[in-house]
């Protein structure tokens, strides 16, 4: 989801000013139009219904407490991922120790553990059943006093380690490409080193900082899986509870404003911290800031904390979901072959398969159609299909439901009885409507990168040696954006089989998928038989953070020569 | 350096056959901005038309409305005959018979150079394609590398290919977006020759951008000059150099210097003397302004003068000298190359002998006195 977003380019990046024939074809554009109105459909869904309702039976109950939590939990992982995320980029950045290099791309690994998988490995260890607290109980007695695990401190801090990265790569991006040549001009104006990063580096990163944290805030705000692990009740928990609870549309509505509105201050709180500045250009090539050696006790202080948070996040979870694997493999090799682990596979493969291919098609065609032009209405149009990535699972998923509704009431008016009869038992159809207004903009910004390394020209002189729309996609435009649509593919592919929220909200009575299977056998302390369908899914993430670790690899090489 | 050339490269005729190209009130706007303003032009068959002037003028809107990728929101525009544009048709390009040629070339990077050369043929049966691609890539003397790819040629060879592949499809005009400027300097008089020629021999009808001046001047049969939007002259090229029509034309088109002067009884004096007669204007009694350019201006060390040497640059054959008259105002003047005379030398400063130079009123030329000046004076 959002990470693909940082997947496509973790840096931020100027709006190219992009020219396109004035002409437009009427078909192209009303395709980008349709798709933009197919991905704002939920949510304008939500919000009319949702304040439409509003004077209907009182708001639902317990709900300044939700959104005191939420709002707790938000700025706990907030502040959770600024630390840790913060100081690893800066420490990596401005300091040479023992393992650094490595650590640097290593660091990014916890992107590849979802947190509902992090969440249940912590609880088994650390809750009242695990080898802590049972160790503690042994060795002091078994009134020990020790902080309650399943509690918003513990949501906050699986969700910090599973979301730094975020906010790592892009302080980092700031700290060594944006600023160099910054660095340099302060250096030689007579800034000392620590003048220099405190008025010029620091400054700099706010922007990346701001978008980090909102990614982060974004994620937070869109899960409901991991933090009931932890009895925590965010105002998305509360669209999900009231939903499946009561299936009462219009209290599950109102919540879903709610997320919508805490969704709204997140990204006008990044504008806000970012203040009126901009920073995207590149500071120039320059030396930048040279690391400083940390030896001793320093240097292996400064490898132990990278250490501890690739551990925490990734190593030590990884490590234990193996050592259950094995150990049911072991124990029970028939459970290696359960079907049902068979048929939530070929689920999982089928639903993101379909959205994959649905989202990179889509892409393809709104990034043609931009092309073709049609001015500022197709302009704005491609740009509203990227929003959907803005708006929390909870929100699209119920937009989902109301807009099936909708069609419903439509069908039934044009006598169809009983409509499509997907609302109430939920469909695939819906998750695969969801997967695609949450996913659409990945998809589209690695198309899109593509198509903006083609020259406008090229579709012109296609244009004016006689080749029509459909002949310049398939003979030009598609060779070349081929490389962005596999990327499209295989990003969309794997945050679909990832998902969980809209799943979970949205399927139909039955169909399960490795993610849902995996946070239900976690719900129920399967520890063990959770394991190796958890470890599938960390495989797959791993794939889009290898790519991830190659491209920021590749931008980081020329400021690296310059060192 | 055009007008010796001027007789040689007459546009060809036009008889029977309608103009290749036809721009009648074309007005394109953006928003508030004028992109163009009621163009007129025409080009015959075979006849190579350059478009120039400073950036943001409105030369690339011109050839993008001609190529069909912008819709004009006035005017009518005709090629070879039929109309594609006027105010309720409008022709998709790629309908329109008009190749394209960019400054970037291009060419598509996952095709060879044959598939280029034959992505403008898909109508044709495919031995009539191979053989026309073979045909057109003889004509640029690229037969021998069909079978490469774009990147694994020379940028010459890359715009060699983008010219054979806009005119494999016979089109009736063919539109050249600066497609010298991303050469070597070395390299471009060469391919510039190349592709002038290629475009005469086939008779081709050609409509070239530049902001070069020296190109626009040498290559066209004819010069169109614009500005904001707007065409302030379009001539033969020693009309647009040696008679231009505004003051924008003769400081953008070469250098030129202006010196307020006054006609009295057909005769022009300025600041540095009587510059010439003018015949006709006997009864005018007028302020005017007069185009000097440097070729124009003669020096004479004289150490009575009161115009003074204030820069000298040295350009190879000819060296530029920078004259500050008694006024204050700057002359210049190209002395051969073995003529240089310190700064600070005193010089009497005259205009060289048989120059007709143009005569402006406000920041228009004018060929014959105004009428009102006429009157006051008779």
């Amino acid at each position: 989801m959002s990470e693909a977003a940082v997947l496509a380019d973790p840096r931020p990046r100027p709006r190219r000013p992009r020219r396109a024939p004035g002409t437009g074809r009427p078909a192209w554009s009303a395709l980008v139009v349709l798709a933009a109105v197919l991905v704002t459909t939920p949510v304008l869904a939500v919000v009319v219904d949702g304040l439409g309702s509003l004077g209907e039976g009182g708001l639902p109950r317990g709900i300044g407490q939700m959104v005191l939590t939420t709002l707790v939990l938000m700025l706990g992982v907030g502040a959770g991922t600024l630390v840790v995320g913060g100081g690893l980029a800066w420490l990596v950045t401005a300091y040479r120790f023992p393992l650094r290099d490595a650590l640097v791309w290593l660091l990014v690994l916890p992107l590849a553990m979802p947190a509902y998988i992090l969440g249940f490995v912590f609880l088994s260890v650390f809750d009242v059943a695990g080898p802590v607290q049972s160790g503690l109980r042994a060795a002091l007695g078994a009134d020990v006093w020790v902080p309650e695990v399943r509690s918003l401190p513990g949501a906050i801090l699986v969700l910090s380690l599973t979301l730094y990265p975020y906010v790592y790569l892009l302080a980092r991006a700031a700290l060594v490409e944006q600023a160099a040549g910054t660095y340099d001009a302060a250096r030689t104006l007579g800034a000392g080193r620590t003048r220099a990063l405190r008025r010029v580096l620091l400054p700099l990163a706010r922007p990346s900082l701001a978008a980090g944290l909102s990614l982060v805030m974004m994620e937070t705000l869109t899960d409901f899986a991991t933090v009931q692990y932890f009895n925590v009740n965010t105002v998305s928990v509360g669209v999900y509870l009231v939903w499946k609870g009561t299936f009462d549309f219009h209290s599950a509505t109102q919540l879903a404003v709610l997320v919508l509105l805490f969704a709204v201050a997140v990204l006008a709180g990044e504008r806000a911290f970012r203040g009126r500045a901009r920073f995207h250009q590149r500071g120039g090539r320059g030396q930048g800031l040279q690391p400083q050696r940390l030896t001793g006790w320093r240097g292996w202080g400064a490898t132990l904390l990278g250490a501890a948070a690739l551990a925490a996040g990734f190593l030590v979870p990884v490590l234990q979901l193996l050592v259950w694997a094995v150990g049911e493999a072991v124990g029970d090799p028939a459970s290696l072959a359960d079907p049902r682990f068979v048929q939530y596979l070929v689920n999982s493969a089928v639903v993101a398969a379909v959205a994959a291919a649905a989202c990179a098609a889509l892409s393809l065609a709104i990034g043609h159609g931009v092309r073709m032009g049609g001015g500022r209405l197709v302009t704005s149009a491609a740009q509203l299909t990227t929003f959907g990535y803005a708006v929390p699972g909870a929100v699209v998923g119920i937009g989902v439901l109301i807009a099936f509704a909708g069609l419903d009431a439509l069908l039934e008016r044009a006598g169809v009885p009983g409509g499509t009869g997907l609302l109430v038992t939920g469909s695939v159809l819906g998750i695969l409507y969801a997967y695609v207004v949450r996913f659409l903009a990945p998809a589209y910004q690695a198309v899109d990168a593509s198509f903006a390394k083609i020259s406008p020209t090229l579709t012109w002189s296609a244009l004016s040696l006689g080749a029509g729309p459909l002949r310049i996609l398939a003979r030009v435009h598609l060779p070349l954006v081929r490389p962005g649509a596999a990327v499209a593919l295989v990003l969309v592919l794997i945050d679909a089989v990832k998902e969980l929220p809209i799943v979970l909200l949205l399927r139909p009575f039955g169909f399960t998928t490795v993610s849902v299977w995996v946070y239900e056998l976690a719900r129920e302390n399967f520890w063990e038989k959770a394991a190796l369908p958890a470890l599938v899914i960390v495989a797959a993430a791993v794939v889009p953070v290898f790519f991830l670790v190659r491209q920021a690899r590749a931008a980081d090489l020329p400021g690296k020569a310059g060192r | 350096m055009s007008v010796q050339a001027a007789s040689a490269r007459r546009a060809p005729r036009a008889d029977g056959t309608p103009p290749a190209l036809v721009l009648d009130r074309v007005t394109k706007r953006y928003g508030a901005v004028v992109g163009a303003s009621a163009l007129e032009l025409t080009a015959g068959p075979g006849e190579l038309v350059t478009l120039i002037g400073p950036s943001g003028c409105g030369k690339s809107t011109t050839l993008r409305l001609i190529a069909g990728l912008e819709r004009p929101d006035e005017g009518t525009i005709r090629i070879a005959g039929e109309v594609v544009a006027d105010g309720r048709r409008f022709q998709e390009p790629e309908r329109r018979r008009v190749g394209l040629v960019f400054q970037d070339h291009a060419l598509f990077p996952h095709l060879t150079v044959a598939k280029n050369v034959a992505f403008g043929l898909d109508g044709l049966p495919r031995a009539a394609r191979r053989a026309r691609v073979g045909e057109v890539l003889d004509l640029v003397r690229l037969g021998h590398l069909a079978g490469r790819y774009p990147h694994e040629l020379s940028g010459g060879e890359q715009q060699r290919v983008a010219l054979a592949r806009a005119l494999a499809p016979r089109p009736a005009v063919v539109l050249l977006d600066e497609p010298f400027s991303s050469l070597d300097e070395s390299l471009r008089a060469q391919v510039r020759r190349d592709t002038v020629a290629t475009l005469r021999e086939t008779g081709t009808t050609g409509v070239l951008v530049t902001h070069d001046q020296t190109e626009a001047l040498s290559v066209g049969h004819r010069v169109v000059v614009m500005r904001d939007g707007v065409i302030e002259q379009a001539d033969v090229p020693e009309k647009v150099f040696e008679q231009p029509a505004t003051r924008f034309v003769a400081s953008f088109m070469g250098d030129a210097d202006f010196l307020p002067a006054h006609v009295h009884r057909a005769l022009l004096t300025c600041e540095i003397g009587v510059v010439s007669t003018v015949p006709g204007w006997g009864g005018s009694d007028v302020d005017v302004d007069v185009v000097l350019r440097p070729h124009e201006v003669a020096l004479d060390p004289d150490p009575g003068a009161t115009a003074r040497v204030s820069a000298v640059e040295y350009h190879g054959a000819f060296v530029l000298h920078h004259v500050r008259l008694a006024s204050g105002r700057t002359l210049r003047s190209w002395q051969p190359h073995n003529v240089r005379l310190p700064v600070g030398t005193a010089v009497t400063v005259t205009v060289a002998a048989g120059t007709t130079p143009t005569l402006l009123i406000g920041d228009t030329a004018v060929t014959s006195p105004p009428a009102a000046a006429t009157g006051a004076s008779g």
